[in-house]
């Protein structure tokens, strides 16, 4: 049964140094705040697993607190690079970062297989390309037509984090829209944190809704505009401003590691992170540090 | 009518628009695939179902969408489908027509490479990924690749084989049993290339207005063969470029003070 915790108190008890954690979201209901306060409690040597690490993922990484990352693509989505993840596996900074990737297709199975409690999934796909050298994909033989298959290691992360737009005073979650793999990742997971715009007295969520009981949650945190600057459709658009000047803020180390330890390591939570952004009358962001 | 001035991205576009057949499913990705699908289905192919890989099935977009989260895809679209559901149901299940794809670099045979530059382990420039890519090219019954001509893009070697097109020429694809036909045209900024039905090396079968065909040739890394005959792509009408260019203008007043 999902415990309504803070997300302070929801990370302290579920993510640990070392685990696998899957932070998942399709460009949509990017869980920020919880990357962020995995940032302020300084984890470290996770596995960051997710089908398109974007600017969570790589204010993780270029904060030291990943070893490894799973991953089938990896950019700041419409506007380019992902520059802390490009400078980990370019020059090892600030540490080297182990990498397995796949095919979008390949971790949907993966995941699947996961909540499924099977070993692998299985698909057509790696086939011909050079991602099969650089992953644990294997292929086999269909017992039935002889046709040969990719076969994926299931993902059983030690943590799923997702963000939704409600949950009940149950635990209870409703996600709606482009809704990604997290139902696959929460079901795969060993526990689960899930951030949500509001907790309601009842969902009043329509029959076939994509819900997930508050029994396979282990944390329910309210984290308004917990996936900021990304999209909560229903609640607010993508902050693109945010999207393209965060190119230029992790283009350069020094830069970025101001901006984090103004915004993130200073602030006790993700409303002071928005407020400390909103200072001197700038709606969205700060202006650029160093300038 | 034809219009008086363009740009080579716009020709691009429109040239890459014109190839969507009415009424095809089409997998599209963000940018410049994304213009020219909207562009089809605004202009000759209004019953275009267009699909984002996010799982918006029939989506509509009035404008188009930042990135393939984007609500107005979800909002506007016929269905909203899991990750697995698009990639299982839709696309490995042979749904899907027509696929849009976009990379660093392409050869000779419409293989892709969106992975690295420089070698794997200690790349030059690493690159997003594969992303849907590979399952796109495998399985869509046919697949675009738009790409800006220039000797680093269209190389007489990939760093890396992110996406299978043709493999290594003929047969490739028929010995992995791969059930889309593969590349049929590299839509670029100066020209098109096609396949040859024989060999399945890309061949130089169009130049856009103003571009000859040695330019094109220079533009290449690898010997590109031209057609007996290099047509000229007809330059864009007057009304596809006043539907693009409405269309990038909505789509700028919509995302302006966000941008």
């Amino acid at each position: 049964m999902a415990s309504i915790l803070s997300l302070k108190d929801a990370v302290a008890e579920f993510v640990h140094d070392g685990d696998t954690v899957a932070l998942e979201g399709f460009t949509h209901l990017i869980p920020f705040a919880a990357g962020h306060e995995i940032i302020r409690q300084k984890r470290r040597n996770l596995t960051l697993i997710r089908l398109t690490p974007d600017l969570i993922y790589d204010q993780m990484i270029g904060m030291g607190c990943a070893s490894k990352m799973v991953f089938s693509w990896g950019g700041n989505p419409g506007v380019g690079s992902i520059h802390r993840f490009r400078d980990a596996v370019e020059n090892q900074w600030p540490r080297p970062l182990e990498i397995e990737e796949h095919e979008h297709a390949g971790m949907a199975a993966a995941f699947a297989a996961g909540a499924a409690n099977l070993p692998f999934g299985i698909l057509r796909g790696y086939t011909g390309t050079e991602l099969a050298g650089h992953t644990p994909v294997k292929f086999i033989e269909c017992p039935f037509t002889g046709e040969q298959l990719a076969a994926v290691p299931a993902l059983r992360p030690d943590v799923a984090i997702v963000h939704a737009q409600k949950a009940d005073r149950r635990g209870n979650v409703w996600l709606w829209g482009v809704v990604g793999v997290q139902k696959e990742a929460v079901l795969a997971s060993k526990c689960s944190i899930v951030t949500v715009e509001e907790i309601v007295d009842d969902l009043g969520a329509p029959m076939n809704a994509v819900i997930l009981p508050g029994w396979v949650i282990s944390a329910v945190c309210e984290v308004k505009g917990g996936a900021f600057p990304s999209y909560a459709l229903g609640y607010y658009p993508r902050d693109n401003a945010f999207y393209k000047q965060w190119d230029s803020i992790s283009k350069d180390r020094a830069t970025f590691l101001e901006w984090m330890q103004r915004h993130v390591m200073e602030t006790a939570d993700f409303a002071e992170f928005r407020r400390s952004l909103e200072k001197r009358g700038q709606t969205i962001l700060s202006p650029p540090v160093n300038l | 009518m034809v219009a008086n001035s363009y740009t080579s991205d716009e020709m691009m576009t429109v040239a890459a628009a014109r190839m969507v057949r009415n009424g095809t499913s089409c997998f599209v990705g963000i940018g410049l695939p994304s213009a020219a699908a909207n562009l089809a289905r605004l202009t000759h192919a209004p019953d275009t179902v267009l699909i984002y890989e996010s799982g918006t099935i029939g989506a509509k977009p009035n404008v188009l969408p930042l990135s393939i989260g984007d609500g107005e895809l979800a909002e506007n679209a016929d269905s909203v489908v899991s990750l697995v559901e698009i990639f299982y149901y839709w696309l490995m299940g042979g749904r899907i027509g027509l696929g849009f794809l976009g990379a660093a670099q392409i050869d000779r045979f419409g293989n892709l490479n969106s992975t690295v530059i420089g070698p794997y382990e200690k790349p030059k420039t690493r690159l997003p990924g594969a992303g849907g890519a590979p399952a796109i090219a495998a399985s869509c019954g046919e697949v675009l690749v738009t790409l800006r001509h220039s000797p680093r893009a269209f190389v007489p070697k990939l760093d890396f084989v992110t996406t299978l097109g043709y493999g290594e020429g003929a047969g490739s694809r028929q010995k992995l049993r791969f059930p889309g036909k593969g590349p049929t045209a590299v839509i670029s900024d100066l020209a098109i290339l096609t396949p040859d039905p024989k060999t399945k090396e890309l061949i130089l079968t169009s130049v856009h207005p103003g571009v000859t065909a040695d330019q094109v040739i220079a533009a290449t890394g690898w010997p590109l063969k031209a057609a007996p005959e290099v047509q000229t792509t007809p330059p864009p009408t007057a009304i596809e470029l006043s539907v693009l260019r409405d269309l990038n203008e909505r789509t700028a007043r919509a995302h302006a003070g966000q941008a």
